[in-house]
């Protein structure tokens, strides 16, 4: 919108804004002999030749495009393969810039999808010019989008007549035309959601010159396709996505899961009900996975030959690289990353190398010295061979750049043979060329679209109810690392919580009776050794402490009374 | 425990065949990229070895030491191709290490990320390198090491002049050896391998230090930049690369790189391994639309050898030309099969008469027989395609527009895609021939009798003949020429003469008629015979490789598979599973036309395109109800009242599961914007 600051002041406001518009109609429509008509019949007709001039031209202007295009083609070649993908989608297509939908569009989705018989969905593509837009490529879209306003612009117009004078007085007075207009625009270009509109309409009613930078505001991308139409769609992109980033409301409903009746699972019991349902296109899904299984002997070969290997498509890679593993691997030195596991690092991974494979006990001060330690040793013994098997390498603890940097070092040595998974759609922005031409990568295309069992389940995800698992063993690691009596100290603590736990209104234990009760098992001697003591578990995330309305600090274990039970139970075992 | 699990026997020969192979082609690639580098390498050593003899004069001429507080540095452009970097250095680093000094540094710019991280490494790395040098030192170092001294200047000068002293007055007769070859007082090269990456504060900082003791230690930098050498002044002040004393080296491009690698590796018959036309333009396309890495071409061609060997039984016979008469007949009857059943073989069948074809189908031995001849022809033609292909190259690459070409590798694309003598850019390149100047055309036929002479091919030896005879034609025409050249001469002093505009337009006239009505003159003719006679050896040896027989045991042509592997596309495997699962689960239920999907689909399939439609943010609970809208339909045929309450338990935690996943492929990630709301990753979100 940086058109309307410009135009304000101007008394010829609509002239600016309108004539290039006709010169956009002029310039696609006159070339192509075809006049615009008043019916809508004709509109429509005409509307798909604008899109083929459109088409046309920006092909011409964008030579680069057609470059691409052919660099596509050629490198598409032969996308005829029973297992590859489709080769044939063309990267606009994949994540395109959309259209956003209203709330309504889902559960819309959802009863067509419903509905209909047996199997098969055709979208009625000319029920919504939204939906329209959807299907052909990014690009493209946005013209289509443009084209479609501007034709109801330029109906609007005709009906006026040709002379921005008048114009500009018809839409001084509240016109039933322009407002339909706008009203079109509001449910086809993006920018504009219902309260554009009722901005617009609220505009016209009231007053002449809001009304006329309103409609000027709605301009300004018609202006800039007449101008450039390449430099429109790229600037289209830009100013769209910062126009639909900045607004921070957002139109979906204000439903909550708390109203809804269900309960929150936890894992265990989600486990167990996924265990229910049945798996659907079992038979298939093992086609895939023998597919998959008859290339591992070249994997095999392929790792030998210096090359590492990396598996991506949908669905878990976990139990064909298991299978991998039991039927190829069991005579040979292998290692397996688990990098969906949360607490994983890098330095765990050469550790474990140096510590399991190389026999070494020591430690190293950087990750660095250990990978250099670790490619000597390798470099020196050419005997030594390892096979690392890495199940997401592009999970949260590895994504890193210095722990993707180590890893392609490692994979890089001759004797170290890599086979990985990757997910997550942007897994391979991880690699620069450096790193790509360190891991060597062979791609494997392996869609399994089985579950990702084991991978989610260390995610917290929103709907799942925290077992605790992950707080009990991070609670124990901190303990074990201080002294004995600030672990007496948060024994007290839990056992006070655990007492107190069918109090729902608990508001944890106040500092002063905490420090009556240490004073007492002879755990601190002064106020400000436990206020020490405290920071410490603070640090660590062990307690919360929570100010009551009277003033008073209160402590809060902020862990499940399942968990802290488990905990001390553990506790009583090791003491 | 290399298992091929192919059923065919000759594994183990293949294999062995297909190591041997790439080794020989690796060393081969080596050698050609060392004899590339070689002139680069000499141009640094001869500068490191002159800077060094500045060094050397400033020890008695303290007059100029002034002038040394600027250290002599090489600025190594490289090119955008870091990956082919390693390379480069570690021939450069072996070079001056046996003839200059063995004080050689090489940092990286990640090894130092502070002025401290660097120096140490420099420490670390010098110090090693003396460690080859002299095994007595090594318990000294080792300590030096381990007492972590400060690692400054003045410690490396120390060290420096330890070691320099010690050669020079010990002498013990090994160190001689070790020292000989070198210098008296050896400069230290530091080599910064990618100046870019290098944070300007360290590099400025080392600079004037190392600057303001050059004159103890005889310091020589080099900095590897892969942009433009502009990026030094950009990196550095001027305060500070007025320090340096910068002379610059250039590197060979990629391109000739890659071009030369083509020409020794594709365009030769010494190696039995061919890439097809479709496999050979991805792997250009990967070069020239990707990295520019040579050495991942390298790779590219590698996987091309270990592919074909494994995926063809037949590729046994793909060895060298001595040893396929064994090979052959020591085929089994399983392999002939393999052989009948070969496209091209059968095309071959069909031509054959009855009784032929019939031996040919029937008799192992009669095959064999049949195949060897067959594969000598291919081997022929291999030779014979070589030499004509750089005659054609010859002539092509000099045309205007370079309608087919200007590299040779293009062209040998084209030939090998189709019959290029029925492709128009090869109509419009003779036609363009056919109005070469005579210098051009008679060097052009020069340098073909060269190649072809060059060539192995024993069936040149008329076409040498027959080019040579229009050579001499055409300095027969010479002759003629001139005094042609006497006759227009005339004419054209005609011209000067009439000065009247009337007239002079009337001769014009004339004259044009006249060519246009005059018979061809001999010179035309001779080079229309010349083109003709080119263009009935294209026609004869340009044969592309697919019409041959049995070319399938030496062509790979499986260029989806290669791309599959080197250029793949995670996203749009993505993409394709979640819109599109029919593509991978064949099954009928799945199966749907237009954009749409079936309401069977896989859980996560549903979940994806609900999303879809989704702005922004995403309400679970919106979510959640769509999805089991979708999935009670679905499955509303075995659904009762009675067990509706578990039923939407297990579509709740079905849902779960799927979102769980969404967030594992990164499409949506947990918002707190607003609560139980989901924020969608992927374009379209807004």
């Amino acid at each position: 919108m940086n058109r309307p600051d410009g135009t304000r002041s101007s008394r010829r406001s609509l002239q600016v804004k309108f004539v290039p518009d006709e010169d956009v109609l002029k310039h696609i429509a006159d070339d192509a002999g075809i006049k615009v008509r008043k019916d809508k019949a004709q509109l429509s007709v005409s509307m798909k030749k604008f899109v083929k001039k459109l088409e046309n031209i920006s092909d011409n202007e964008a030579q680069e495009i057609l470059e691409e295009k052919n660099y596509v083609a050629a490198l598409g070649v032969c996308a005829q393969d029973p297992v590859g993908n489709g080769s044939n989608i063309s990267g606009g297509e994949v994540y395109s810039f959309q259209t956003p939908k209203r709330s309504s569009k889902m559960a819309e989705l959802a009863s067509e999808l419903a509905q209909t018989p047996e199997q098969n969905v055709a979208p009625d593509h000319s029920k919504c010019p939204e939906k329209m837009a959807k299907t052909p490529q990014s690009s493209k879209m946005f013209l289509l989008m443009h084209v479609f306003s501007l034709l109801f612009q330029s109906k609007n117009k005709e009906f006026v007549s040709t002379t921005p004078y008048r114009l500009r007085k018809r839409l001084a007075a509240p016109d039933p035309y322009l407002e339909s207009e706008s009203e079109y625009s509001a449910s086809c270009s993006e920018e504009e959601d219902e309260e554009d509109q009722k901005e617009v309409s609220t505009a016209l009613s009231s007053q002449k010159t809001p009304g006329k930078t309103k409609a000027a505001s709605t301009s300004p991308p018609r202006n800039s396709l007449a101008k450039k139409i390449k430099e429109q769609k790229m600037g289209n992109l830009v100013e769209e996505y910062f126009e639909a980033h900045s607004s921070s409301k957002v139109l979906t409903s204000d439903r909550t899961l708390q109203k809804l009746r269900k309960r929150r699972l936890n894992q265990q019991t989600l486990h167990d009900l996924l265990k229910k349902a049945p798996l659907a296109y079992a038979a298939e899904i093992r086609d895939l996975n023998q597919q998959h299984e008859s290339l591992f002997s070249k994997w095999m070969l392929q790792l030998h030959l210096g090359f590492n290997i990396v598996l991506y498509g949908l669905g878990s890679k976990r139990d064909l690289l298991e299978k991998f593993r039991t039927s190829l691997l069991q005579d040979s030195v292998h290692l397996v990353v688990n990098g969906y596991f949360p607490s994983i690092t890098v330095r765990s991974i050469l550790n474990s190398i140096t510590e399991e494979v190389l026999d070494h006990i020591g430690t190293f001060r950087s990750p660095l010295d250990q990978l250099e330690f670790i490619m000597k040793r390798f470099k020196e013994d050419s005997s030594l061979e390892l096979y690392v098997l890495i199940h997401n390498l592009d999970s949260q603890m590895l994504r890193g750049e210095r722990s993707q940097q180590i890893l392609a070092q490692l994979s890089s040595l001759p004797s170290i043979y890599l086979i990985a998974s990757i997910d997550h759609i942007n897994a391979p922005l991880m690699w620069d060329q450096a790193k790509l031409s360190l891991y060597n990568w062979l791609w494997y295309e392996t869609t399994t679209f089985s579950p990702y069992v084991e991978e989610t389940s260390y995610e917290n995800s929103l709907l799942v109810q925290q077992s605790g698992s992950l707080a009990l063993s991070s609670l124990t690691h901190v303990l074990h690392s201080l002294t004995l009596n600030a672990r007496g100290i948060f024994r007290l603590l839990a056992q006070h919580q655990l007492e107190k736990k069918d109090n729902p209104s608990y508001p944890g234990l106040s500092f002063q009776d905490f420090y009556q009760q240490c004073r007492e098992a002879f755990l601190v001697n002064s106020d400000l050794t436990l206020r020490a003591q405290l920071t410490e578990f603070r640090d660590h995330k062990l307690i919360r402490t929570k100010r009551g309305a009277d003033g008073v600090e209160y402590l809060l274990i902020p862990v499940d009374d399942s968990t802290l039970t488990d905990f001390l139970e553990k506790e009583d075992d090791d003491v | 425990f290399r298992s091929r699990s192919d059923d065919s026997e000759d594994t183990e020969l293949r294999f062995v065949t297909c190591q041997s192979l790439w080794n020989q082609i690796k060393s081969e690639t080596e050698q050609i990229q060392e004899d590339l580098n070689k002139q680069l390498l000499d141009n640094l050593v001869s500068f490191l070895s002159r800077s060094h003899s500045e060094f050397q004069a400033k020890t008695t001429e303290w007059t100029c030491r002034m002038k040394f507080r600027e250290i002599p540095t090489a600025a190594l452009v490289l090119g955008v191709n870091v990956t082919d970097h390693d390379l480069t250095f570690r021939g450069l680093s072996d070079v001056l290490q046996d003839n200059i000094t063995p004080f050689i540094a090489l940092l990286e710019a990640k090894d130092c990320a502070g002025i401290k991280n660097l120096m140490q490494k420099l420490m670390g790395q010098l110090m090693n390198c003396d460690v080859d040098v002299d095994s007595l030192e090594d318990e000294d170092c080792v300590q030096v090491s381990q007492n972590r001294i400060r690692c400054s200047m003045s410690s490396l000068i120390s060290w420096y002049e330890s070691v320099t002293k010690k050669t020079d007055s010990e002498t013990p007769s090994k160190k001689r050896n070790s020292f000989s070859r070198h210098w008296q007082s050896p400069p230290v090269v530091v080599i910064f391998k990618d100046m870019e990456s290098f944070t300007t504060k360290v590099l400025q900082d080392f600079i004037v230090i190392s600057s303001q003791h050059i004159h103890e230690l005889p310091l020589v930098l080099i900095f590897g930049i892969a942009t433009s050498p502009m990026i030094i002044h950009r990196l550095l002040p001027h305060s500070v690369s007025s320090l340096l004393c910068i002379e610059l080296f250039q590197s060979l491009s990629c391109k000739e790189h890659l071009s030369t690698i083509i020409d020794k590796l594709l365009l030769t018959s010494r190696f039995p391994f061919k890439l097809g036309e479709k496999v050979l333009q991805v792997l250009i396309n990967i070069f020239l639309y990707h990295d520019f890495s040579v050495q991942n071409f390298i790779k590219g061609f590698q996987l091309c050898i270990v592919e074909h060997f494994y995926s063809q039984p037949l590729s046994v016979l793909c060895c060298q030309l001595v040893d396929v008469k064994k090979r052959v007949y020591s085929l089994s009857h399983d392999q002939c099969e393999n052989i009948r059943r070969l496209p091209s073989f059968r095309r071959y069948v069909e031509k054959q008469e009855a009784g032929k074809q019939v031996a040919l189908l029937t008799n192992d031995s009669f095959l064999k027989e049949e195949a060897e001849k067959l594969l000598e022809d291919l081997h022929v033609y291999h030779e014979n395609y070589v030499s004509i292909l750089r005659c054609l190259h010859v002539f092509t690459s000099s045309l205007p527009k370079y309608p087919l070409g200007k590299q040779i590798r293009e062209l040998h694309c084209a030939c090998l895609e189709n019959r290029v003598w029925e492709t128009e850019e090869y109509e419009s390149s003779l036609q363009l021939a056919r109005m070469l100047n005579k210098t051009d055309l008679v060097t052009m036929l020069q340098q073909c009798v060269e190649i072809l002479r060059s060539s192995s091919g024993k069936e040149f030896d008329k076409t040498v003949e027959k080019l040579k005879e229009f050579l001499t034609q055409f300095q027969n025409l010479e002759a003629e020429a001139s005094q042609e050249r006497d006759v227009s001469v005339s004419s054209q002093k005609e011209l000067q003469k009439k000065t009247d505009l009337y007239h002079l337009q009337k001769t014009l006239l004339e004259l044009k008629e006249s060519r246009r009505s005059k018979k061809l003159t001999k010179f035309e003719m001779l080079r229309f015979e010349v083109v003709d006679y080119i263009d009935s050896l294209v026609r004869k040896y340009l044969v592309p490789a697919d019409d041959r027989t049995l070319h399938e045991i030496v062509y790979f042509n499986a260029a989806t598979v290669l791309r599959g592997h080197l250029n793949a596309a995670p996203r749009t495997a993505l993409h394709t599973a979640l819109n599109n699962p029919h593509w991978y689960l064949k099954n009928q239920a799945l199966k749907c036309d237009g954009g749409g999907i079936s309401n069977k689909a896989p859980d996560i399939c549903i979940v994806y395109k609900l999303h879809l439609e989704c702005g922004r943010l995403i309400n679970l609970v919106d979510w959640l109800e769509a999805f089991s809208t979708v999935v009670m339909a679905a499955e509303e045929p075995n659904a009762d009242a009675a067990s509706s309450d578990q039923v939407d338990d297990i579509i709740h935690a079905r849902f779960i599961r799927a979102i769980s996943e969404m967030e594992l492929l990164g499409f949506i990630k947990p918002s707190k914007q607003k609560t139980d709301h989901v924020a969608r990753l992927t374009w379209g979100g807004c």
